[in-house]
C-alpha cells in the first residue's frame, strides 16, 4: 500500500494555497498508509540564506536553542516552530558552524536542508500529522507527501517519507526495492551518508549522487531505471523541479492530472478530487519506465 | 430515474440499493453523481438495469457485473469490470490496470486507453479498447476476445490459452506461446460482430486487424519448454 501525492504549481497565484491543497490530498490517502506521514514544501527563498529543518523530541525548548544559534550565526536566525520540528533560516555562509553547534545539542536532528525546502515527518495518522505541523498554512511552489504502511522497515519517524539525501532534494516512494543494500554500499563508497536501513532512502541517495555528478533531474531519473531493482513509484522534488517515475512493470498505482495552473500526482484519483478545476483537467496514468518531469523557470 | 449523489449518500447505500433490485424491477435507469474516484461503485449488480456514472471512478467499478449496463462518463481505476459475468460496461475515458480481469462474460468497451494487464486471465469476456493497451495484456487469457484498435504493449498474450486477440496497431512484443495467426472468415465475422456491438459498425476495415492466439506449446509441461514457463 502506501499513498503518495505531489503538487507542482504552474500558476503562482495558487502558491498561498499549496499547503492546504497538499493537506487535503494527504488526508484522503490516510487509509493507504495510517502508520506515519511526511511532506516537503518548497517555499520562498531568502537570498543568501539556507533553511534547516530541525526535529526534536516533544516538548523541546526551541526558544532556548534559537538564542544559542543567534550567537553562533552572528545574526538573528529566523525560525518557525511546527510541533516537533522547527525551520531555521540562516546565512548560507554560517551553515557549517550552525550545523557543528547543532551536533552538540542532544535530541536535535537536522532532517532537511536547502534554499527552499522544509521537510516534516512523524509517526501517526497522516491527517493528524498534517494538522500538527500546520501544513494547511504553508505556501510554496511545489510539494510532495507520503502516507506510509510500513513493509520493509520499522514504524519510526526516521523510516517515514520523504527521504532527503541532498540540499533541496527529496523523494517519496510507494513500493519496495530489492537491491537497496548493494546500491547503498556502492553509494557509501562514493561518499553519501544514510540515516536508515530503509530502501527508499537509497533511491533518494542514488538521485542525489547522479545530480551531484552533474546529471539533470531527467537524466538522473532515467539512470535510476537501470540501477534500481524492485517495485516503485517515485515522486521527486528538487529546488525547482518535480519528477515522477514508475518501475517498468508498473506494480504500484499512479494517476496524474494537469491543468494550465498545476500538475498533480496521486496514488489514486481520489487524492486529486479537491484540486481547483480538476473536472476539466487532463487525467492520465503515467507510463511504466517513463520519466515525467517539470521544471520551474 | 433514481439519482444517487455520492457527495451526500454513502457508497454502501448505493451499492446495497442496487443489490436489492429484483430482475423485474421498474427502476431500470440509475444515475450516480460525484463518484470522485470512489472504489467499487456499482459493483456486484445482478439485474438488467442501466447505471450511468457521471465522473471518474476508482478501483473495481462494476466488478462482478451480471446483466447490468454500466456507463462511466469518465475514467476508471484498476480492475474495472473485474470478473464480469454478463452485461455491458462502457468507459468513456481511460481505464487503469487489470481491466476486465478474469471476466467470464459480457462486454467491456473502453473509449480511451487501457493500461497494463488488460484482460488478464479473461475467461469469456469480450473487451473492445478503442485506444491502446499496456504490457502483459491478455496474460493467461483463457477464453473470450480482446479487440484493440490502437497498439499493444510488451508481452501481449503471455501464456495464453484459447482467447482471441485482435490488434489493429503495433504490438511491442508477444508473450510466451503467443503467435500471430491467420484472420479466417469466421474470425472476421467475430470481429465484425464485436465492433458492431461496440458501436463501430462499418467504421473500420476488418482487414487492418491482425489476429494473435496460442501456439499451444505450453498447455502441458514438457521439459523442453522449461525456459518458457
Amino acid at each position: 500500500m502506501c499513498g503518495i501525492v505531489g503538487l507542482f504549481l504552474k500558476d503562482q497565484t495558487l502558491a498561498p494555497d499549496l499547503g492546504g491543497l497538499l493537506a487535503g490530498m494527504l488526508s484522503t490517502l490516510c487509509d493507504r498508509g495510517p502508520d506515519s506521514a511526511g511532506f516537503a514544501v518548497y517555499g520562498a527563498e531568502t537570498p543568501g540564506c539556507i533553511k534547516l529543518t530541525l526535529r526534536a523530541p516533544a516538548g523541546f525548548d526551541f526558544a532556548g536553542l534559537i538564542g544559542r544559534l543567534n550567537g553562533v550565526a552572528a545574526s538573528p536566525v529566523q525560525h518557525a516552530v511546527h510541533d516537533t520540528h522547527a525551520v531555521v533560516t540562516l546565512p548560507a555562509a554560517r551553515e557549517a558552524v550552525v550545523r557543528a553547534e547543532l551536533e552538540g545539542v542532544p535530541g536535535i536532528n537536522v532532517v532537511g536542508a536547502g534554499r527552499r525546502m522544509a521537510l516534516f515527518k512523524e509517526v501517526g495518522r497522516p491527517d493528524r500529522v498534517a494538522t500538527r505541523f500546520g501544513l494547511a498554512n504553508m505556501g510554496g511552489t511545489h510539494g510532495i507527501g507520503h502516507t506510509r504502511m510500513a513493509t520493509e522497515s520499522a514504524v519510526t519517524t526516521d523510516g517515514a517519507h520523504p527521504f532527503t539525501t541532498g540540499s533541496d532534494q527529496c523523494l517519496v516512494h510507494n513500493g519496495s526495492l530489492s537491491n537497496h543494500n548493494a546500491v547503498r554500499r556502492a553509494l557509501i563508497r562514493r561518499g553519501l551518508a544514510f540515516r536508515t536501513e530503509n530502501d527508499s532512502e537509497v533511491a533518494a541517495g542514488y538521485l542525489t549522487w547522479r545530480l551531484r555528478e552533474g546529471a539533470s533531474l531527467e537524466a538522473a531519473m532515467q539512470a535510476s531505471l537501470a540501477a534500481l531493482d524492485g517495485f516503485y513509484t517515485f515522486v521527486i522534488g528538487t529546488e525547482s523541479g518535480f519528477g515522477v517515475l514508475r518501475d517498468p512493470i508498473a506494480c504500484k498505482p499512479a494517476v496524474m492530472a494537469e491543468t494550465e495552473r498545476w500538475v498533480a500526482f496521486g496514488t489514486e484519483y481520489r487524492a486529486l478530487v479537491d484540486l481547483p478545476g480538476v473536472d476539466a483537467a487532463r487525467v492520465w496514468e503515467p507510463e511504466p519506465a517513463t520519466v515525467y518531469q517539470w521544471e520551474r523557470h | 430515474m433514481p439519482t444517487v449523489d455520492l457527495a451526500r449518500t454513502p457508497l454502501r447505500e448505493l451499492n446495497a440499493a442496487l443489490h436489492r433490485l429484483a430482475p423485474d424491477t421498474n427502476e431500470t435507469h440509475w444515475q450516480v453523481l460525484n463518484p470522485r474516484g470512489a472504489h467499487a461503485v456499482a459493483a456486484g449488480i445482478d439485474a438488467p438495469i442501466t447505471v450511468e456514472i457521471e465522473g471518474h471512478v476508482g478501483y473495481y467499478c462494476a466488478g462482478m457485473n451480471k446483466h447490468a449496463t454500466v456507463l462511466v462518463h469518465g475514467s476508471a481505476g484498476p480492475g474495472v469490470a473485474e470478473n464480469m459475468m454478463s452485461g455491458r460496461v462502457h468507459v468513456r475515458g481511460d481505464v487503469s490496470q487489470g481491466a476486465g480481469a478474469t471476466g467470464c462474460g459480457g462486454l467491456l468497451v473502453v473509449d480511451g486507453n487501457a493500461s497494463a494487464r488488460c484482460g488478464i486471465s479473461m475467461k469469456g469476456i469480450d473487451i473492445v479498447v478503442k485506444g491502446s493497451v499496456g504490457h502483459l495484456s491478455a496474460f493467461m487469457a483463457q477464453a473470450g476476445t480482446l479487440v484493440v484498435l490502437g497498439d499493444a504493449g510488451e508481452a501481449l498474450g503471455d501464456s495464453i490459452y484459447e482467447a482471441h486477440l485482435y490488434v489493429r496497431g503495433s504490438v511491442k512484443s508477444l508473450g510466451a506461446d503467443c503467435i500471430e495467426k491467420p484472420l479466417a472468415e469466421h474470425h472476421r465475422a467475430e470481429l465484425r460482430r464485436l465492433l458492431t456491438v461496440a458501436g463501430l459498425d462499418g467504421a473500420l476495415d476488418i482487414g487492418t486487424f491482425r489476429r494473435y492466439g496460442s501456439a499451444r506449446r505450453l498447455y502441458h509441461f514438457h521439459v523442453d519448454n522449461a525456459g518458457s514457463y
